[in-house]
């Protein structure tokens, strides 16, 4: 695919930055502070944040491209109710996938993913990107925001279900050995509270890593 | 700048689309769904009789330990023509007690005991809990429970749907010495050991332990008549 030199390559180093520049210096969780509701909800365990991470990239990716594709005929009037509506509707279908095929996890998941609507990510992406970009940029903006969002929750879910249940996806990883010297599951680490202080903890290791993240 | 005609048209072609996409959707999915929604209740009924199953064999065992379902009114006497699995527990309990439809599951152990599972519904603080009952063949002495919940908060209420909340109800009982029926109740601060109708209510969840015992008390009250039939 990245032969077609005739425009512009599929794969150049401007989209490479593009799919970089969320992961890490424009992180849509530890650097622009969004999407936290979410990302405290459902990262008591691993595989929801799994499956949120997922939901969320898919969402993200979808809506940039299709508003992408339908920037040019969008009524600027009212560009925010078309955005919602490609948005809800792409929620709405996750939704309903998810009850057919995980229902476990939906059933965890419950409200948040209904909640993807309101994700904030979502709405900044299709505004400051996806108005003014061409799809096959658009779609890699949206899809690496989604991974950002992704990353921190499955950082948070390893940790919280590691240190809260002692397992790794519903799987015990602390040897019995342990229990029997007297470790305990740090039950704090399951309520929200220790998620967002676990979140702070993330933004501070990553801004003495990044130091241009640092207000002057 | 569009014109006023343009973006009329453009939002409505655009919800159009968008609803006939979200139908195709909800339907094609559809009878995954309720297929899910049929193994759950059917897990949550074979654990209220201590089984453990997976999504994959739920309703073989399902089909291997329920040896009968039957619908009977308040009086206790059979409703015939109604399958216990098809009574929405949810609506019943919203009709008054003597009206209701009350389903009832019987299952046979592996030991070959019987046991009488019960459905009930209520309300704990966020929303609607709902569980399941088992009794022994004296329907008197509890055999196990199962209870889940909608949205209670996590840590506190939401503990009723821990197996260490639900193990507290087997070999609790009904009715007194007197035989009157008194249900079940969660006692806030603890219960005494020796209280054959109490349990520990959860510390921080008192309004979801409060309606727990109000649903199992509601709930559970028009099986009396049944409950005193013995075999």
């Amino acid at each position: 695919m990245s032969d077609k030199k005739e425009k512009e390559p599929w794969f150049s180093a401007k989209i490479a930055n593009t799919f970089l520049g969320p992961l890490s210096l424009n992180n849509p969780i530890t650097v622009q502070v969004l999407g936290i509701c979410s990302s405290l909800a459902v990262t008591v365990q691993l595989k929801p944040a799994l499956i949120m991470a997922l939901s969320v990239t898919i969402v993200t990716g979808f809506s940039n491209l299709i508003i992408s594709l339908m920037r040019n005929t969008i009524p600027s009037r009212i560009r925010i109710i078309v955005q919602l509506v490609v948005i809800a509707a792409l929620v709405i279908i996750v939704d309903q996938l998810l009850k057919a095929y995980v229902y476990d996890v939906s059933k965890k998941l419950s409200v948040f993913v209904g909640l993807i609507i309101t994700n904030c990510i979502l709405m900044g992406r299709l505004e400051a990107y996806a108005m003014a970009n061409k799809p096959w940029p658009s779609f890699v903006d949206g899809i690496a925001n989604g991974v950002g969002y992704g990353m921190i929750l499955i950082i948070l879910g390893t940790i919280r279900e590691l240190l809260g249940s002692g397992k790794i996806l519903g799987m015990s990883v602390i040897p019995d050995s342990f229990y029997q010297a007297g470790y305990e599951n740090n039950g704090l680490m399951i309520l929200p509270p220790m998620a967002l202080i676990t979140i702070g903890v993330i933004i501070w290791i990553h801004r003495s890593w990044k130091k241009s993240l640092i207000e002057k | 700048m569009h014109s006023n005609r343009y973006i009329f048209i453009y939002s409505a072609v655009m919800v159009v689309v968008v609803a006939i996409l979200l139908t195709v959707v909800a339907i094609g999915l559809k009878p995954k769904q309720q297929y899910n929604i049929k193994v759950e209740k059917m897990q949550n009924i074979l654990s209220s009789v201590n089984i453990s199953s997976t999504t994959k064999n739920a309703e073989e065992l399902f089909n291997k330990y329920i040896v009968d379902q039957k619908v009977i009114d308040v009086n206790g006497n059979e409703q015939p023509n109604l399958k216990a699995f098809d009574v929405n527990v949810e609506q019943e309990s919203k009709v008054p007690a003597d009206k209701r439809k009350l389903p009832i599951y019987i299952c046979k152990t592996d030991k070959g005991e019987t046991k009488y599972i019960l459905p009930t519904y209520g309300k704990g603080l966020w929303g609607p809990i709902w569980g399941y009952i088992s009794v022994n063949d004296d329907k008197n002495t509890v055999y196990g429970s199962f209870f889940d919940h909608k949205g209670e908060t996590p840590g506190l209420g939401a503990e009723i749907a821990t197996p260490t909340f639900q193990a507290q109800f087997a070999g609790k009982k009904l009715f007194d010495e007197n035989g009157t029926f008194v249900s079940i109740k969660a006692v806030k601060g603890g219960a005494d050991k020796n209280d054959a109708h109490g349990v520990d209510a959860i510390s921080g969840g008192t309004i979801t332990s409060k309606g727990l015992t109000k649903m199992l008390m509601d709930e559970l009250k028009p099986y009396e008549n049944f409950l005193k039939q013995k075999n």
